[in-house]
């Protein structure tokens, strides 16, 4: 029977605030599983910690709501232990950019194929408002008392530079193009990153919705506003890396370098980079562990009757006096 | 004569001491004897003093022994750190070359250690070279014999017209523990097939070390004669296998089914996850190869975070750390726990706090496992006291995590990491596999994964179980896993977890929650390595006649208050004895059995107690007359 948009919902009541980014993400999540029909038992949904972190328990698929800062350490596991799981990983950008950097970087390098949601709101929202990473220098948001000491992060950038090798953005407020972002995320062969431009309607009073539809600047011409945010698919940018070849794989990251910098006038949401030529994790196992896919963690038979199966007298052997 | 002795080398980190002492303790294993060795070395790459202690002896030993009967040293240092360690009617080999060097100019040694020496040789009215420390020796009745490790490869070299030979320092390892075994005339052969196994998959190297060997030996064997020491060849005990200290934990990870491990490199654990990733492809009966898939991580916080993703797919799964990577798993301990995921920490202990004594041994960390981690929440914490106990309790462990659902942290230390030791093989066929309520099957519709049971003890479910989602949280949860701040269901979480800790105590073993050695009015309780020195103290103690109790106990959270409350009825005089400061077990004990132990034996030097320092401790309290606080210090 085929699933249906309801099947991946979860009577858990939302306590976000009205208006929150959050909610056009959690419907394109669960718009994207319902669009790929993946079983509901193949999927899970890991989730760090604050709003974002909630995630998990509104999706009807195994939701594993984690610590703050190592929801991608979680999932990694769960993923390499069982490789035909889906894995989404989510968290907010304070979670994934601040104290989860660490594993953000480490997680480009490993490559595992699943997917990493960062909810970009340049705030941290449940605990009142404070900086985060991404908030700008000298940016002064509802909350703080003076205005942000920090440079911000650029986490497509910084995600380039890790190694990921599936790298986007996304609108929360355009809900279906996120959905279509998903599924590429997804069906991507390699760890794939997508940073949700998230505003946050209680203590982000810069980079609200309007701001990003362009409300505060009306075309003289048109009388209409000028949205700041457009799509990479819109212009003539190829983020694909076609072939094996270091000069192509420069150019493909020096463009989306540059393109991760435009801000403000103009905001480019869409896929910045994709590299299916970078082998994923799992393929690297599979170079010592030649039936590990076959045969991963997950699956393996350990014990028959309560007796373990693994035989050692090999190694044991070697060891006799 | 003796059937027991002491043989160390010493020298620079990076000089190969460790092969040298492999070699003579493969040697001594197969001449039928029993081994002990201990490791000891700098936080340092190379340079710095390492050495490495060889016991054998005819008998049974568990430890080290204070005294040297043979020490090996091709560089000044380890003569000026271990010369007057050497027993009367012992014997010094060393290099010639070094008689000059002062202890000024060794620039390794630490002040402390180098004015400590300056004194000692003013109080001896002598100078401070290599020279005068082996006169000192010389006078307390130790045979010194000199050889220029140089001029034995210059000869080597003029005899097989290899003149590549000449400077071959790097063998002086080999030097050093042929020259023993020449004075010693153990059998050629067996020294042979030690070096050929030692440089295995290097054929040119090997040959060549069994050349400079055989030449060594016979100058030796020629030279070094009228020594007090005679071994015969024995017939080797059937199943005995020489192991390092790691092993135990690695083989009883594969056979436990431990098939997903994560870590970040500390010393003095990352041993076993090498052994792990280099024996990854398993063997299994009946079936295709299986795997332990080893994932070194970006820190310690990863590697926990990963072994627990990986257990909540159903795979058996664990992390190997020390101390300083245990502190930082501690916030992930607490999300284990509350949402009742298997999941085994071996900890190997070093000295803390903070960094420590890197790379020196301590039994710092009980209380910390007892307690790391902000809240209450159920645990294991369970402590083997060798290698060989250690590979059967790895098993144990990853039982309990399944049983119970909870964490489960193995304390080992690098005493055992670091000691090579002969011991029976162990044997798979006694480890058993429970993995408790672990579901294959959902048999009913709407599973809840923390569904409330007689036992509070929930059927558990896996990531990739069909009808069997469930949701996971750090935060308190209802019988789903979906948050719930609800005081009703709060309750009956906390004490559905909580509960557990009875359970532990009633479903495990009395006699793997505690190992009752003996009983009597002067009684020892202890936990950890100290096993095996208190073993051979009590053993030495039973030499005069004198019977004494020990109970080492092995589950240390929950403690085991039934199992040891009677075995201490008849006790007169409590003795606990532990590496550290505060000795924990001992407020383990004030707090559990409402009992102040009358004596504490205690080292925290960063090396491992020997049996005889424990004898002597445990000689003065029997003849009443030792301090309340027992502190050993001995060893370099």
């Amino acid at each position: 029977m085929a699933l249906k948009l309801g099947d991946f919902k979860t009577d858990v009541h939302n306590d976000w605030c009205p208006g929150c980014g959050d909610f056009g993400i959690v419907n394109a999540v669960q718009m994207a599983l319902a669009e790929m029909q993946i079983p509901r038992h193949k999927s899970s949904i890991f989730s760090g910690i604050g709003c974002s972190g909630k995630t998990s328990h509104f999706i009807n698929v195994f939701g594993v709501h984690t610590l703050h800062g190592r929801v991608l350490t979680f999932a990694q596991g769960a993923k390499i232990a069982n490789p035909e799981l889906e894995v989404i990983a989510v968290g907010g950008d304070g979670d994934g950019l601040g104290i989860g950097a660490g594993h953000f970087v480490a997680a480009g390098r490993r490559n595992v194929d699943m997917t990493y949601i960062i909810f970009d709101n340049a705030v941290y929202g449940l605990t009142k408002g404070q900086a985060s990473p991404t908030l700008k220098l000298g940016e002064k948001t509802k909350s703080l008392h003076t205005p942000n000491s920090n440079y911000n992060v650029n986490p497509i950038a910084l995600a380039i530079s890790s190694g990921f090798t599936f790298v986007a953005r996304g609108y929360s407020y355009d809900v279906r193009h996120l959905k279509d972002l998903i599924i590429s995320a997804v069906k991507h062969k390699g760890l794939a990153f997508l940073d949700v431009l998230q505003p946050c309607p209680t203590y982000n009073d810069i980079n609200t919705r309007d701001w990003f539809s362009g409300e505060d600047r009306i075309d003289e011409e048109t009388k209409k506003p000028m949205p700041r945010i457009y799509k990479l698919e819109d212009t003539d940018y190829d983020p694909i890396v076609h072939y094996s070849d270091e000069n192509e794989l420069n150019e493909k990251r020096s463009q989306a370098m540059e393109k991760s910098l435009e801000w403000d006038a103009k905001i480019p949401i869409g896929i910045f980079y994709k590299n299916e030529l970078i082998t994923p994790f799992t393929r690297r196992i599979v170079d010592k562990i030649p039936n590990y896919i076959e045969n991963p963690a997950a699956q393996q038979k350990i014990s028959h009757n309560g007796k373990s199966v693994t035989n050692i007298d090999k190694i044991l052997d070697s060891l006799n006096v | 004569m003796n059937s027991e002795l002491t043989w160390m080398i010493g020298g620079p980190q990076g000089s190969g001491v460790e092969s040298a002492a492999n070699i003579f303790s493969q040697v001594f294993s197969k001449m039928g004897y029993n081994i002990f060795g201990k490791r000891e070395y700098y936080s340092n790459i190379k340079g710095e003093h390492s050495y490495f202690a060889v016991r054998i002896s005819e008998r049974e030993i568990h430890s080290s022994i204070k005294g040297t009967n043979i020490l090996v040293a091709f560089d000044a240092e380890t003569i000026f750190r271990h010369a007057d360690d050497v027993l009367s009617g012992g014997v010094i080999i060393y290099d010639s070359d070094i008689e000059k060097s002062k202890a000024t100019d060794v620039y390794t040694l630490e002040n402390d250690f180098r004015k400590r020496l300056l004194k000692f040789f003013e109080s001896k009215n002598k100078q401070d070279s290599v020279k005068d420390m082996l006169e000192i020796a010389s006078e307390n009745g130790v045979k010194t014999f000199p050889v220029s490790f140089r001029g034995i490869l210059s000869d080597l070299s003029d005899q097989t017209n290899n003149s590549r030979l000449k400077g071959m320092v790097r063998m002086f390892n080999v030097l050093g523990v042929s020259f023993s075994l020449g004075m010693l005339k153990s059998p050629t052969h067996i020294m042979h097939n030690a070096i050929e196994s030692i440089f295995s998959g290097k054929k040119a190297v090997a040959e060549l070390n069994v050349k400079a060997a055989t030449f060594a030996y016979n100058y030796a064997a020629a030279k070094f004669t009228d020594v007090n020491f005679s071994f015969e060849t024995k017939q080797v005990k059937p199943n005995t296998i020489l192991i390092q200290g790691h092993y135990g934990t690695s083989l009883g990870k594969m056979v436990a089914g431990c098939r997903f491990q994560s870590y970040y490199p500390i010393t003095p654990a990352s041993d076993e996850s090498e052994f792990l990733e280099r024996n990854e492809i398993l063997e299994i009966n009946e079936d295709r190869p299986g795997s332990t898939l080893v994932v070194q991580t970006e820190d310690e916080i990863s590697a926990i975070g990963m072994s627990i993703g990986s257990s909540l797919t159903g795979t058996r799964s664990s992390t190997c750390t020390s101390g300083p990577g245990f502190s930082l798993m501690a916030e992930c301990l607490g999300w284990t726990a509350i949402n009742e995921v298997p999941l085994v920490i071996t900890l190997y202990q070093r000295s803390g706090p903070s960094t420590g004594l890197p790379t020196r041994h301590g039994q710092d960390d009980l209380l910390f496992a007892i307690n790391a981690g902000h809240g209450e929440f159920p645990r294991i914490v369970y402590a083997s006291g060798d290698a060989e106990e250690s590979f059967y309790d790895t098993a144990n462990c990853f039982n309990y995590a399944d049983v119970f659902q909870i964490p489960v942290i193995h304390m080992m230390d690098k005493f055992i990491a670091s000691s090579v030791t002969t011991c029976k093989k162990f044997d798979p066929d006694k480890i058993k596999i429970n993995r408790g309520k672990l579901l294959e099957k959902i048999e009913e519709p709407n599973y809840h994964r923390f569904a409330h049971t007689d036992d509070g003890i929930s059927p558990r479910s896996k990531l990739g179980l069909e009808d069997g989602i469930f949701w996971n949280t750090g935060d308190e949860s209802d019988t789903q896993g979906h948050i719930s701040e609800d005081p009703v269901n709060r309750v009956q979480m906390m004490d559905k977890r909580l509960q557990r800790f009875d359970q532990i105590l009633e479903n495990i073993p009395k006699d793997e929650q505690i190992i009752s050695h003996s009983t009597g009015e002067v009684c020892i309780v202890s936990w950890g390595s100290t096993k095996g020195p208190i073993l051979d103290a009590i053993e030495m103690l039973k030499n005069d006649g004198v019977d004494i109790g020990f109970i080492q106990l092995k589950l240390l959270h929950p403690f085991p208050k039934k199992a040891v409350e009677p075995l201490l009825k008849h006790c007169k005089i409590l003795i606990d004895i532990e590496s550290n400061q505060m000795a924990q077990l001992g407020s383990l004990i004030r707090q559990n059995l409402l009992k102040e132990p009358d004596h504490y034996i205690l080292k925290y030097t960063g090396r491992a107690m020997t049996c005889n320092e424990v004898y002597d401790s445990l000689k003065k309290i029997i003849n009443n007359n030792a301090e309340k606080r027992e502190i050993l210090t001995y060893g370099a």
